[in-house]
């Protein structure tokens, strides 16, 4: 079999991931940007996405659950800044941080407790899950738009970001907090745009993610949102662009590793397999270690350090 | 003012804490039968199977007869949340509310960590679908009443090479857990090794196509994968959705009504070995359905129908194994039933059950599986055994 062939599955699988992982990853980047706080709640949110279309998707048409879907995943985000971290905006950072892991918990136990910890089943979305072939490999479409359906938001985002009044104000926010709140920018409201953004990418992502790996259970958004964290830390958390190139690597490493064996067999460069999909996570944090020695702020982070 | 706040609600949290802890005295007329089961995490679903099988024998035979004296039989629950490390506490919590005897649990890795906590305390504990042998082997007050997986992997591998004509596998298990690794090595020992692919996935893996993709570039003819049913239904979902081509072939966890669920209208193949066959005992059926039917609580834990799953049976079984040990015993004690617990014999719904000198049933025979995924039901292949 000659390597391409070999590769492809690979390669096409690690590319949808990666599509999955940028728009949890954009969330994540997004927020530390401008309030320098690791939501760890966003991979939670994530997983009620997939848990809300569910329940919505049993009861009413998949047009009516989609949008609801995404409405619902966006009130939450708001609601959980407004809730849980907006009093805090004044305590220090550590606090904020604790607080975040709080809801994270809140969120998990809570879906624990609703779906009573067994495995749910995402509803098929026609068209999307319809099988393909590319090049010779038999896949659904989704693992085929993800990549595209990805790009075409950030383009939307990067433009929305240079390009609109609150895009300005975010970049504002970001630079300085204070000065920008002196220069009457209304920084509450520029704190929900972003939580509202990050939770709707969320909730695309949720809806691509879980039509690929149907099976959802309470825990299901944390193992997706810590490789979307790394992703964002590996491209320089706070960059977006950098988010999104970072969940692409980290998916199409972790893919291809967990094929090593096989490519490396096929090709005749071992003679048998010695077990490198054992440690496809413990790689892919590896190569994160690498990158930050070498580059402490990641592929595309900003320059200066933290203000004094 | 608001620090006081703070300590008060912290207080107030505290004594909630605590008294939840008290109230374990247990009183003249009853005995406890601890139920050591997942009810989250990765095996939650089966565990809650499992459980429902003990509920319903609970509801058929709610009190046991001790010499003379009629004692109301209470189930006491923990759960081990599927988890290696919350397993013993889960265990202490039995021990220490006054359980007389333990069941359960699903899942080899939570048994295999619990042993020490109940071994301390000196309560016996029966597996109900433990296969690994480490359960009862390394554990003096652990026994079991089902099949071992040494027998179980090599029914499977017999059945990969001379009924599916099978020449090369690809086994498929999760990175430290002991059900499926113990399984498949088995598999593998019976199968031959040069003919076997061995791969691990990592906890919380969700994309399974990678790994399909490699049974596939391996020229394999049957996937093994004995793993969780939550990982059962992405794998199913991967398979069908980059056409496996292959039959996939799985251990006991598998016989349940996710997977059936999940392979419904896919084009996957898919063969278990399971304990009980749905319509050997149609009184069991019928009773275990109609009450399943009647308790919508009961019925969410099944996943919403009435298919009956093999651990629902076996955890009948062992619920009655458990009472025939007690009135041997003569006692509520737990020192007492551990010693009538060897000598026990009970003929259950899944077969005969007689333990063996280190606490495994006696039992030569599996019942194979094979799913229709037209109608979303188990199909009987064959009754296997082992010489």
């Amino acid at each position: 079999m000659n390597l391409f062939d070999t590769v492809l599955p690979y390669l096409l699988s690690g590319i949808s991931v990666g599509g999955q992982y940028a728009l949890i990853a954009i969330g994540y980047t997004m927020v530390y940007g401008i309030l320098r706080l690791i939501n760890f709640a966003h991979g939670d949110v994530f997983m009620v996405s997939g848990l809300v279309m569910i329940y919505l998707a049993a009861s009413t048409p998949l047009y009516v659950a989609i949008p609801v879907t995404i409405i619902v995943t966006v009130a939450l985000g708001f609601t959980i800044e407004r809730v849980a971290y907006k009093p805090l905006r004044t305590a220090p950072r550590m606090s904020l941080m604790i607080s975040a892991i709080g809801v994270s918990y809140l969120i998990q136990n809570l879906a624990l407790y609703i779906t009573g910890g067994l495995n749910k089943n995402y509803p098929e979305i026609p068209w999307i899950s319809d099988k393909i072939e590319i090049l010779g490999t038999t896949t659904t479409r989704v693992t085929a738009i993800t990549p595209f359906l990805t790009l075409a938001l950030v383009l939307i985002l990067v433009w929305l970001i240079n390009h609109t009044k609150i895009g300005m104000a975010m970049r504002a926010v970001s630079k300085d907090f204070e000065t920008s709140q002196l220069m009457g920018i209304k920084i509450n409201n520029v704190i929900s745009a972003t939580f509202v953004i990050g939770s709707f990418l969320a909730s695309i992502g949720s809806i691509l993610y879980f039509s690929n790996y149907p099976g959802l259970v309470p825990t299901s958004g944390s193992m997706p949102g810590l490789k979307a964290f790394v992703a964002a830390v590996f491209g320089g958390i706070g960059s977006i662009p950098g988010a999104v190139i970072g969940a692409f690597i980290i998916g199409i490493c972790e893919s291809l590793i967990k094929g090593l064996d096989t490519i490396l067999v096929s090709q005749g460069i071992i003679s048998g397999p010695v077990g490198f999909a054992t440690f496809s996570d413990a790689f892919t944090f590896v190569l994160l270690i690498i990158i930050l020695v070498f580059k402490p702020t990641g592929l595309f982070g900003e320059k200066q350090t933290d203000k004094v | 003012m608001k620090k006081l706040l703070a300590i008060a609600l912290v207080a107030v949290m505290a004594i909630s804490l605590v008294a939840c802890g008290g109230g374990s005295g247990s009183s003249g007329d009853t005995i406890k039968i601890g139920v050591f089961e997942p009810q989250s995490g990765d095996n939650g679903a089966g565990g809650k199977q499992e459980v429902l099988g003990m509920q319903y024998a609970n509801h058929e035979t709610p009190t046991v007869k001790i010499g003379d004296k009629e004692y109301k039989v209470e189930l006491v629950y923990a759960d081990n949340a599927s988890s290696n490390d919350k397993a013993p506490s889960a265990a202490q919590t039995l021990c220490s509310s006054g359980v007389s005897v333990v069941l359960g649990s699903y899942g080899s890795g939570v048994s295999i960590a619990a042993g020490d906590t109940f071994k301390s305390a000196g309560v016996p504990a029966i597996g109900v679908t433990c296969t690994n042998p480490q359960v009862t082997s390394d554990c003096d007050v652990y026994f079991r009443i089902c099949f071992l997986d040494p027998f179980q992997g090599t029914v499977l591998a017999n059945y990969a090479k001379n009924d599916l004509g099978a020449t090369k596998a690809y086994c498929l298990a999760k990175q430290g857990d002991d059900y499926s690794n113990g399984l498949a090595n088995y598999f593998i020992e019976a199968f031959g090794k040069d003919n076997c692919v061995f791969e691990v996935f990592p906890e919380g893996t969700s994309d399974f196509s990678t790994y399909i993709t490699n049974a596939q570039n391996n020229g394999c003819d049957v996937f093994f994968s004995p793993v969780s049913i939550e990982a059962a239904a992405q794998i199913i979902a991967k398979a069908d959705a980059q056409n496996l081509g292959m039959p996939i072939l799985a251990g006991d966890t598998w016989d349940s009504n996710v997977v059936l669920d999940t392979a419904k209208g896919t084009s996957v193949q898919i063969a278990v070995t399971t304990f009980y066959n749905e319509g050997a005992n149609a009184k069991f059926d019928e009773g275990i359905k109609s009450w399943v039917n009647s308790d919508s609580t009961a019925k969410t834990n099944n996943g919403g129908n009435d298919e009956i799953a093999a651990v629902s049976a076996m955890g009948y079984d062992a619920y009655y194994f458990a009472l025939e040990a007690i009135k041997n015993a003569g006692s509520t004690a737990p020192a007492d039933v551990l010693k009538a617990i060897p000598s026990t014999t009970y003929t259950g719904v899944t077969g005969n059950i007689a333990l063996d000198d280190i606490g495994d049933a006696i039992r030569d025979s599996a019942f194979v599986k094979r799913c229709n995924t037209e109608t979303g039901k188990w199909e009987f292949v064959t009754e296997a055994k082992v010489q």
